[in-house]
């Protein structure tokens, strides 16, 4: 999970209802936390209060204002959560205030902007649609996609290089109390089921009252048979050559009291 | 189709609620401070528009946000100024969200509006919100679907009531699924969520695990 933190650009942490991700961030916070500044819009984010510290241009102009005022060099910037900020602004503006943060930093650090600035949005899936999602995936260069199974958690991990083919990673974890990580091996065992290799495998065939297995001669006179629709080249040949004369296949009728025989062609008056 | 309900826990129940509490009695010893929405919704139309209501937004065409309403509920739970004891652990019930869609409100209003709750309730003054949202299962209500999932991702503790899955049953009413989103103590195999089943009695309900119902045992 370190190599998160070593991530530069935009990282998106996508949880659900189910898996929740906001204890991963505050984990990945603390662990990152060289001088932690904390902006603090939990009390009053649309400034209802009035109190006149609100800073100008809502919590979009508070982001941006918070990448001017901190020091050029290596900065990770938490969003909790990315999805609040969505489903305000239109994802046109967010995605390019996402993009100016990263240029701007650069500027100021007159570094190449993918080594200066972290952005680590939660994102909740089920609150947007797919076009808003694929907008920030396509800006991300890491997404982080949590689910679980068995009462166990798992990040999966896509990291989009440039000039590289994208990799993924599967790590099992779990945030302790202290807000420490702790990553497991893989799931836990209950869920995978493992085949015993001691058991001998059991033909089923072996104790029936009837017989299903074929001799060698059965076996020979099974694959030499040609099927009756299988259209052969000796059945093409077959129905080329000119067949036997119709005397070898005669139909042998008796009429009986009833029927009327009428040597007449009943089609006779037909002009077929 | 069973119709399904959802419930979000803000934080977790305070333990000094006692089963079967008499909301009147409570109103009368100014335990319990009330607003009765249907009645109220009627006094803002005969009240002079300058003065503030909580449901002022029935009133405003384009009203952008429940302000007002959260100006009630915090105005509530300030200390009252002839001395006696301050709320502690207040509990704000809210029935239900889903009401203030239908009279015209948007999802991120109604979210807003439990945002400003929480910071009150359940951060200033370390209480409790308990909010009722319905799921009528419909995938087009995006409105309601915003609603539902974005209350979710603030609860931390979510009681999804439903029907049985089998139909109407005579003495198992429904199924309760609960989910903790926040565990205190995570372990390696814990339970996120447990289901149970239950039956709606004259003042309280009581709940079995399934297939255990005393009706069938």
């Amino acid at each position: 999970m370190e190599s998160v933190l070593a991530l530069r650009g935009l990282v998106l942490l996508r949880d659900s209802v189910e898996w929740e991700g906001r204890s991963l961030l505050k984990a990945l916070i603390k662990k990152a936390a060289l001088g932690l500044v904390y902006y603090d819009l939990f009390r009053d984010p649309l400034n209802w209060a009035q109190t006149g510290e609100a800073l100008p241009g809502g919590p979009l102009g508070a982001l941006q204002a918070m990448c001017e005022r901190t020091d050029p060099g290596p900065v990770t910037v938490a969003l909790d959560s990315l999805s609040w900020l969505l489903l305000r602004l239109p994802c046109a503006a967010l995605c390019q205030a996402l993009c100016a943060m990263s240029r701007q930093h650069a500027c100021r650090g007159g570094g190449p902007a993918a080594e200066q600035l972290c952005v680590l949005g939660l994102l909740h899936r089920e609150l947007h649609g797919p076009g808003p999602m694929g907008a920030l995936s396509s800006l991300a260069q890491a997404e982080v996609t949590l689910s679980g199974t068995a009462g166990q958690a798992s990040a999966h991990m896509l990291r989009r290089r440039p000039r590289q083919r994208p990799t993924l990673e599967t790590l099992w974890f779990s945030v302790l109390p202290d807000l420490s990580l702790d990553l497991q091996g893989g799931p836990p065992l209950e869920s995978q089921p493992h085949p015993d290799p001691h058991t001998p495998q059991v033909d089923p065939a072996s104790h029936l009252t009837f017989n299903l297995h074929l001799s060698k001669r059965e076996r020979e006179a099974k694959d030499s048979l040609t099927l009756p629709f299988q259209f052969s080249s000796e059945k093409q040949q077959a129905l080329l050559r000119p067949g036997p004369s119709p005397a070898t296949s005669r139909i042998f009728y008796e009429p009986d009291a009833f029927d009327d025989l009428d040597p007449e062609d009943p089609d006779g008056d037909l002009d077929v | 189709m069973p119709t399904q309900m959802a419930a979000s826990l803000c934080t977790t129940f305070s333990p000094s609620t006692s089963k079967g509490v008499s909301l009147t009695v409570a109103r009368e010893c100014g335990q319990l401070v009330f607003l009765e929405g249907l009645k109220s919704s009627v006094d803002v139309f005969f009240r002079a528009q300058a003065e503030p209501h909580p449901l002022q937004f029935l009133r405003e065409a384009n009203a952008e946000n429940l302000q007002p309403l959260y100006e009630f509920v915090r105005e509530a739970l300030k200390p009252v100024d002839d001395g006696e004891a301050a709320w502690r652990c207040p509990v704000l019930l809210v029935d239900d969200l889903s009401v203030l869609l239908s009279l015209g409100m948007g999802a991120v209003a109604v979210l807003d509006f439990i945002h400003y709750c929480r910071a009150t309730v359940c951060w200033e003054r370390k209480g409790n919100i308990v909010a009722l949202v319905h799921d009528s299962g419909d995938t087009e209500d995006e409105e309601n679907n915003i609603l539902l999932n974005g209350l979710s991702h603030q609860s931390h503790l979510i009681l999804r009531a439903e029907g049985l899955a089998t139909g109407f049953c005579r003495d198992v009413h429904g199924q309760l699924r609960i989910l903790w989103r926040t565990p205190s103590q995570p372990t390696t195999q814990r339970d996120w969520s447990l289901t149970y089943q239950y039956k709606i009695q004259d003042k309280s309900v009581s709940f079995f695990a399934k297939g255990m119902s005393p009706a069938v045992l």
